[in-house]
């Protein structure tokens, strides 16, 4: 099974989720930090690494002596990495999304393909938990193919959490788009509807069954209740507003190291998705 | 000699764009028929590389000279490898900026003046 | 003119709600709102829109139903996944198509068109408080920073018809090309940050960014008072001069943004105090 705990606004708490509910699976469990751009799972988990992967992509490489300036290569990439400039063939590596374009339309079959490293992937465990740790190379900007290598490592002998990255755009779609379940963290202030709204529109349009998780739930007024239960969205779980929280996630301690009475409302959470995806059948 | 400035405007008269890839138009300047083209420049759809593709662009039409406010290490690279010299100026306008140019006030950027915008 | 961007690395830490209370603080200023993806800064300023414009990024494949022979060479060479198999025919996904281009060019049957995406809307609106430019990308949009530049230029020529003294923008969280592009040119990067362990982690790549691009930066640390010791640690990190202030742990930020107001309209608890110690000292800075 995989489950995505993901968040249209950051800072409502995914990743404090994301590890309690790390702590609180029927095991066998493994957390996937797929947040490649600022992973920080890792500090709450505390896991002991103990291997490591690079994360590379396919970009060019122009054979000079085959390349004749045809300048075809130029014309097919849509992302100005490759140029023809008077008998000079370049390529700007940090701008190429690997499509092969390329590689596929040079007459001289003057291009190859080889790799090139743009992060890497960190194993361990820690509290019996089995961790993946996915990191973007700081000045790259395709996060995707870091967050699908993170991803490979979610065999299906475990329990897989993939911890997203905030937001709705290009990254945290391909890090959801293919879990059983997503659950969304949210909190009722109007930053955090506001953009609940648009990742649950997110999930709704990936035809992913989901669910939400409030934190700090007893700010604010019941727009957020009432907006679930017009669109039938599950709250599987209230945190309330706790300063004690916020004092021990600064210091990298988890949701039950200081309230380890909502380790039972979390079993309990793991046994309402078993149950919703068990309906879905 | 081709020369082209990067701004704001159609005109001589117009400001300079202290931006080179995201300029929003180009002015191509001849000076043997003392006339000169407008390209606009604001229509580059790609997300990334605005600097390579600008680069590329004037390349392709054969500019001599280039004067700017800035350029990426990128562009740079593309400039050099096509024999083409950028300036950097901040003149109010492209017609003083192109007199700078002639009375060689002007300094040749030899690298890049600002730092990539991807990798640090 | 001067520009300030605001910003934060990771999210929660309060960068929007500082960011308008700058705009309210300061006396003539246009607020460009850069965080495209989860755009909040609206709910605050409550903005009229004046004018909308679609924004265009890249590409996107279109396979025509009618001229599709389905012989799969599409899917066979898409590298993203993005093909789909129907029943008679060959379908883009959209949410995956990277916009490459490579199936258009090798079409046997030259099936598929190659359109300009539209990504996003960007709005321009009146509030209280001067023009906000503000914008929206779409669902599962690109967010390549090139919405968040189109946003800064659009700002800046507000600012220059309009005469404002002052563009305050409202960066991205995180440390890629979103925030990249919202901190080109800009006069000072006000960052605000937290003191956690995760956000600190940030602070350091963040300022490394900043120093990057030679501009300016200052640091707010947000809800100093949840661990006075990682505070301690920021502060004695921050060369003296880019230090502006601390502001408290105040459940009046938040009551604030729940009745929909700016904690400087809102006026109560010592958070808006501190703000406002902060903004005069950094006006002095500038």
């Amino acid at each position: 099974m995989k489950i995505a705990i993901a968040s249209g606004k950051g800072g409502t708490g995914k990743t404090l989720v994301s590890v309690a509910l790390a702590l609180s699976a029927p095991k066998p469990v493994r957390l996937i930090d797929c947040d490649v751009e600022e992973p920080n799972a890792a500090l709450f988990i505390k896991p002991q690494f103990n291997n490591e992967q690079d994360i590379t992509i396919l970009v060019p490489e122009v054979n000079m002596d085959k390349c004749d300036n045809c300048g075809k290569c130029n014309q097919i990439c849509q992302f100005n990495a490759i140029i023809t400039i008077s008998e000079k063939t370049m390529v700007f590596e940090n701008l190429c999304h690997s499509c092969g374009g390329c590689y596929l339309v040079c007459p001289q079959a003057a291009i190859s393909e080889i790799p090139k490293t743009i992060g890497k992937i960190k194993l361990g465990s820690g509290n019996g938990i089995d961790f993946v740790q996915g990191e973007l190379n700081v000045g790259e900007s395709v996060a995707i193919p870091a967050i699908k290598a993170a991803k490979r490592f979610g065999k299906e002998d475990k329990i897989n959490i993939l911890d997203s990255p905030p937001g709705t755009a290009c990254p945290m779609i391909e890090t959801v788009k293919d879990a059983d379940y997503v659950l969304l963290v949210t909190d009722p202030t109007p930053f955090g509807v506001n953009d609940f709204k648009l990742a649950a529109e997110a999930v709704t349009n990936l035809d992913l069954p989901f669910g939400v998780l409030i934190n700090r739930a007893d700010l604010g007024d019941t727009s957020l209740d009432k907006y679930c239960e017009t669109n039938r969205i599950p709250i599987h779980l209230k945190i309330d507003n706790d300063r004690l929280i916020a004092e021990a996630y600064a210091i990298g301690d988890t949701l039950f190291d200081v309230k380890p009475g909502y380790e039972i409302s979390f079993r309990k959470l793991w046994k309402d998705i078993q149950l919703h995806l068990t309906d879905k059948k | 000699m081709k020369i082209a400035i990067s701004t704001k405007g159609d005109r001589l008269d117009s400001p300079l764009d202290n931006r080179f890839g995201r300029a929003h138009k180009f002015i191509i300047y001849n000076t043997e028929k003392e006339n000169y083209e407008v390209i606009d420049n604001s229509q580059l759809n790609a997300a990334h590389g605005a600097g390579v593709q600008t680069a590329q662009n004037l390349a392709k039409m054969n500019v001599d000279v280039i004067i700017s406010g800035n350029c990426g290490p990128k562009a740079m690279q593309i400039l050099q490898a096509s024999d083409i010299i950028i300036y950097k100026s901040v003149a109010d306008t492209v017609e003083n900026a192109i007199n700078q140019l002639r009375e060689g006030k002007l300094h040749e950027m030899h690298s890049a003046s600002v730092n990539s915008h991807s990798q640090f | 003119m001067k520009e300030l961007t605001i910003i934060s690395g990771k999210g929660g830490t309060g960068k929007t709600s500082i960011t308008a209370a700058f705009s309210m603080l300061a006396e003539s200023s246009v607020t460009a709102d850069c965080d495209v993806d989860a755009a909040d800064l609206f709910l605050l300023m409550h903005p009229q829109k004046r004018e909308k414009e679609n924004f265009q990024s890249g590409n996107e494949a279109i396979i025509s139903e009618k001229d599709c022979i389905n012989c799969g060479k599409c899917e066979e060479l898409c590298r993203f996944d993005a093909i789909v198999a129907l029943e008679r025919r060959r379908e883009v996904n959209p949410m995956n198509c990277e916009g490459c281009g490579v199936c258009v060019h090798f079409c046997p049957v030259k099936a598929i068109d190659f359109p300009k995406r539209t990504c996003g809307e960007i709005y321009i609106s009146d509030t209280d408080y001067g023009t906000l430019v503000h914008a929206k990308l779409a669902v599962g949009g690109e967010n390549s920073g090139k919405l968040v530049a189109y946003v800064r230029v659009k700002s800046k020529q507000i600012a220059e018809r309009e005469n404002a003294e002052l563009i305050l923008t409202d960066g991205p969280p995180g440390i890629g090309c979103p925030v990249i592009a919202s901190i080109t040119g800009t006069d000072a990067v006000i960052i605000v940050t937290e003191p956690t362990l995760s956000a600190q982690h940030d602070l350091d790549r963040i300022v490394a960014l900043s120093k990057h691009f030679e501009t300016p930066y200052y640091v707010i640390v947000n809800k100093w008072d949840i661990n006075r010791k990682i505070t301690a640690e920021i502060s004695s990190k921050c060369k003296h001069d880019s230090l502006l202030g601390y502001i408290s742990y105040d459940m009046e930020f938040t009551n604030a943004q729940l009745v929909g107001k700016s904690v400087m309209e809102y006026k109560k608890g010592i958070a808006y105090k501190e703000i406002n110690d902060i903004w005069q000292k950094l006006k002095e800075r500038i």
